[in-house]
C-alpha cells in the first residue's frame, strides 16, 4: 500500500510535448508508471512518448479515465491548467511548475473548493513517489526504495538527501511526498500525514519543514493528539535571519509561529523528536 | 519587491487615495528647496524596512536650512543594513485621527485578508497581541473583491461606522493593487484623518509579487534600482541568482532553497558564521555555478567557500567539471569545500581532489571542514 498514488492509477501529463514534461514523463514511465496520455492545445490526435496527446484535459479524461495529473507548464500557464485538471474530474493534481504568481494561486484555491474531490499537490513541489511502483513529478528514483517509511517535506533537495539516506540505511518508503515550499500551497503537512495515518504499510514518518508559516505547527498539532507512527520532524532555517525573504523558502517570518525554533517547539511538545541535522534523523527514526 | 514609502504613496497616488504633498531628495540641497516650496516638513528617510523613526531616519524641519541639515545627517546613513539613498520631505499634516488599514496573504488561509482598526498609528503587533478584537478582518472573494456590504461590516466591526462611506471607497481603491499590481502586502499607517475630515495616507508599504514581475515590467522599470541595500545582492540578482548577504565570512552555495538553509544552520553549528544565502537550483549547471562563485568572490569578508549539492538529475562528474572550471577561471585562491552527492558522485568527488578541492563526505563533515580551514586561515 501507499498513499495517493499506486500502480493503478492513471496519469496524465499537461505539458508533455515541452521539455520539462518530455523528459520527465519518460522518467515515469521508466520506473513503471500507469501514463495514459498527456495534453498540448493544438497537438490533440498525435502520439507523444508513445502516449496520445490531447488538446485538453476534459478529453484526455473522457478518452482515457486519467485520475491523476502531472503539470509541467510555464508559471503563466499553471494556474489555469490546474484549475482545467480539477474541472475535468481529476482528483490528484501535482504541479512541479516554480514561480507562479500568490494571487494567481489564491483565486486557483477559491476555485478549487468548488471540487472538494480535486486534491493539489504543490504548486512549486517534486511531486510525489510511491518507490518502485509510480511517480508524479520529479523526484529521482534512484534515491528511493520500497518500504515503511512516509516522509513528506517541503523542500526539494532535502527530500532527495533525507530519502537517499533512509534508503542507504535499509529503511524504505512507502511514498515520500513534496508539498512544495511556496506560500500558497495545495496539501498541507497535515493533509499528508492524515493519509499516512491511514496507511497500513507505514509505520514511520519523517516531516521535513522550514521557516515560515504555520504548517508545520498545524502538522505538530494533529501528531500531538495521538499517532501510531514513529515519527522524527526536522526544520531548516534556525540560522536564516528574521525578515530577510530567501528565494521560494517563503521565509518572511510573522508573529511568533514560524520560526524554526516555535516549530520544533510545537514537535517536541507534540512528542516528536526533533532532529539537530538532517544526518540525525535515521538514527531517530530507528 | 518591496517599494520605499515615496514609491508606495505614488502607486497609491495612482490608485485614487489622497496622499500629503511631498517631494524626493537625494541631496541635502534638494531638500532645502522642497521645504522652501512645501514649507514645514518631516524629512524622512527612505529604505525599506521598519523602525526608521527610532533609527532617527526621521527629523522635522521648518526651514530650508534646517531641512538641509537634517538631509545631511539622514542620507548615507545605515538602517538595518541598508544605506539611506535618499529622503522624502513631506508636509505635516492636522491628525484628527489615526487609523490602521492594511492587507496582507494569510497563509493559513491560503487568502487574502483585509485589515482595519481604529488603533493606528502605533505598533500594529502589540494591539494584535494585547486586544484582537479591536483589528476587524475580511477575506475578499479573490475573484470579485470586496463587496459594498462586506466592507460597511467591516468599518463598523472596526468601530470606524461614521467614516463608513470615505473608508469603504478608499478600502476598494487599495484593494485594487490586488489584481492590478500583484500586491502581496499593503499598509497604510496611520491612515490620517484630518481635522477638516479628509483620510490621507499617512505612510505606506507595498510589496509587490515577485513571481509575477513579468506582468508588471513598469514598475519594476520606474522603481527596481532606487535601493540597494547591498552591492553583492544588486550583482547576484544581474546574474538571475537567489541571493541573501548575511554578516559572516563563510561563503555558501547550495541547490534548493532547504538544503542552502540547512548549510547555513551547519555551518553555525560547527562555529562558523555564513556571509551568504546563495541556492543555485536544480540543475546546477557550470555558468550558474560560475556565477554564484564570482559574486560571493566579490566580498572581501569572504575567507573560504562550501558548496553543498545534492544532485536528483544532474550528474556529479559534471557538477565538479564545472565547478573546476568556475574556480580557475575565476583564480579562486581561497579554500573551498564540496559536499557533492547523487549521480555519480564517486567520479565527482574523484575529479573534485584531482584538482585540489576538498570534497566532504556529508555535510556536517564539509561544514566542518571549512569552519576549520577558514579559522586556520583567519
Amino acid at each position: 500500500m501507499s498513499i495517493l498514488l499506486d500502480a493503478s492509477t492513471r496519469v496524465i501529463v499537461q505539458g508533455i510535448t515541452g521539455r520539462e514534461g518530455s523528459f520527465h514523463t519518460e522518467q515515469m514511465q521508466a520506473m513503471g508508471t500507469k501514463v495514459v496520455g498527456g495534453t498540448s492545445p493544438g497537438k490533440g490526435g498525435t502520439t507523444h512518448l508513445g502516449v496520445p496527446v490531447f488538446n485538453t484535459v476534459a478529453d484526455a479524461v473522457k478518452a482515457t479515465g486519467a485520475s491523476a495529473s502531472g503539470i509541467f507548464v510555464p508559471p503563466p500557464f499553471a494556474p489555469d491548467a490546474i484549475m482545467e485538471a480539477a474541472a475535468a474530474g481529476i482528483t490528484l493534481i501535482v504541479c512541479i511548475t516554480e514561480g507562479i504568481p500568490i494571487q494567481d494561486m489564491i483565486r486557483v484555491k477559491d476555485f478549487l473548493r468548488g471540487y472538494p474531490a480535486a486534491r493539489l499537490l504543490g504548486a512549486n513541489c517534486p511531486g510525489l513517489i510511491t518507490p518502485g511502483v509510480a511517480k508524479i513529478g520529479i523526484i529521482p528514483q534512484r534515491i528511493t526504495k520500497a518500504g515503511h517509511v512516509g516522509l513528506v517535506s517541503r523542500s526539494g533537495t532535502l527530500t532527495y538527501e533525507v530519502g537517499s539516506a533512509l534508503s542507504a540505511s535499509g529503511m524504505g518508503q512507502s511514498t515520500i511526498v513534496g508539498i512544495g515550499g511556496d506560500p500558497v500551497l495545495g496539501l498541507t503537512f497535515k493533509d499528508v500525514i492524515e493519509l499516512f495515518e491511514q496507511d497500513p504499510q507505514t509505520t514511520h514518518l519523517v516531516v521535513i519543514g522550514e521557516i515560515g508559516g504555520s504548517d508545520e505547527e498545524h502538522a505538530a498539532e494533529l501528531l500531538g493528539r495521538g499517532s501510531r507512527l514513529k515519527t522524527v520532524a526536522f526544520i531548516s532555517g534556525r540560522t536564516a535571519p528574521e525578515g530577510k525573504r530567501m528565494g521560494h523558502a517563503g521565509a518572511i517570518i510573522s508573529g511568533n509561529r514560524g520560526t524554526a525554533k516555535s516549530k520544533e517547539e510545537a514537535f517536541r511538545k507534540a512528542g516528536v523528536a526533533v532532529a539537530e541535522t538532517t544526518d540525525d534523523i535515521v538514527g531517530l527514526l530507528r | 519587491m518591496k517599494l520605499l514609502e515615496y514609491q508606495a504613496k505614488e502607486v497609491l497616488h495612482s490608485l485614487g487615495i489622497a496622499i500629503p504633498a511631498g517631494k524626493v531628495a537625494r541631496t541635502p540641497d534638494e531638500a532645502a528647496a522642497a521645504c522652501a516650496q512645501l514649507g514645514p516638513v518631516a524629512v524622512k528617510a527612505q529604505v525599506p524596512v521598519g523602525g526608521r523613526g527610532k533609527a532617527g531616519g526621521i527629523k522635522l524641519a521648518a526651514t530650508p536650512e534646517e531641512a538641509r541639515k537634517a538631509a545631511e545627517q539622514i542620507i548615507g546613513m545605515d538602517i538595518k543594513g541598508f544605506k539611506v539613498p535618499l529622503v522624502y520631505c513631506e508636509t505635516a499634516l492636522e491628525i484628527g485621527r489615526e487609523i490602521y488599514l492594511g492587507f496582507t496573504v494569510d497563509r493559513d488561509a491560503r487568502a487574502n485578508i483585509l485589515m482595519l482598526s481604529a488603533k493606528g498609528g502605533m505598533e500594529i503587533e502589540q494591539v494584535a497581541e494585547e486586544s484582537p478584537e479591536s483589528i476587524a478582518r475580511l477575506y475578499p472573494n479573490p475573484w470579485r473583491g470586496p463587496l459594498d456590504f462586506e466592507l460597511t461590516q467591516l468599518v463598523f466591526d472596526a468601530g470606524l461606522g461614521e467614516l463608513a462611506r470615505p473608508l469603504g471607497a478608499l478600502i476598494k481603491k487599495l484593494y485594487r493593487a490586488i489584481p492590478e499590481l500583484d500586491a502581496i502586502t499593503a499598509e497604510i499607517n496611520p491612515l490620517v484623518v484630518t481635522k477638516n475630515g479628509e483620510v490621507i495616507a499617512g505612510d505606506a508599504k507595498l510589496e509587490v509579487d515577485e513571481n509575477a514581475a513579468w506582468r508588471h515590467k513598469d514598475l519594476e522599470e520606474r522603481y527596481g534600482d532606487v535601493v540597494e541595500g547591498d552591492p553583492y545582492e544588486v550583482e547576484a540578482k544581474k546574474r538571475g541568482l537567489t541571493y541573501v548577504s548575511l554578516d559572516g565570512e563563510i561563503g555558501i552555495i547550495g541547490n534548493g532553497a532547504g538544503l542552502c538553509m540547512s548549510t547555513l544552520d551547519l555551518v553555525q553549528r560547527a562555529g562558523g558564521r555564513a556571509a551568504n544565502f546563495c541556492d543555485i537550483g536544480g540543475g546546477a549547471k557550470a555558468e550558474v555555478v560560475e556565477n554564484a562563485l564570482a559574486v560571493i568572490l566579490m566580498n572581501p569578508r569572504v575567507k573560504g567557500v562550501l558548496m553543498n549539492v545534492f544532485g536528483g538529475i544532474t550528474r556529479g562528474d559534471e557538477v565538479a567539471k564545472g565547478l573546476v572550471h568556475a574556480r580557475d577561471n575565476l583564480k579562486m585562491q581561497l579554500p573551498l569545500v564540496v559536499r557533492l552527492s547523487g549521480t555519480r558522485e564517486e567520479e565527482g568527488r574523484k575529479i573534485l581532489k584531482e584538482n585540489g578541492i576538498e570534497p566532504g563526505a556529508n555535510a556536517w563533515e564539509a561544514a566542518q571542514k571549512i569552519v576549520e580551514l577558514t579559522r586556520v586561515k583567519a
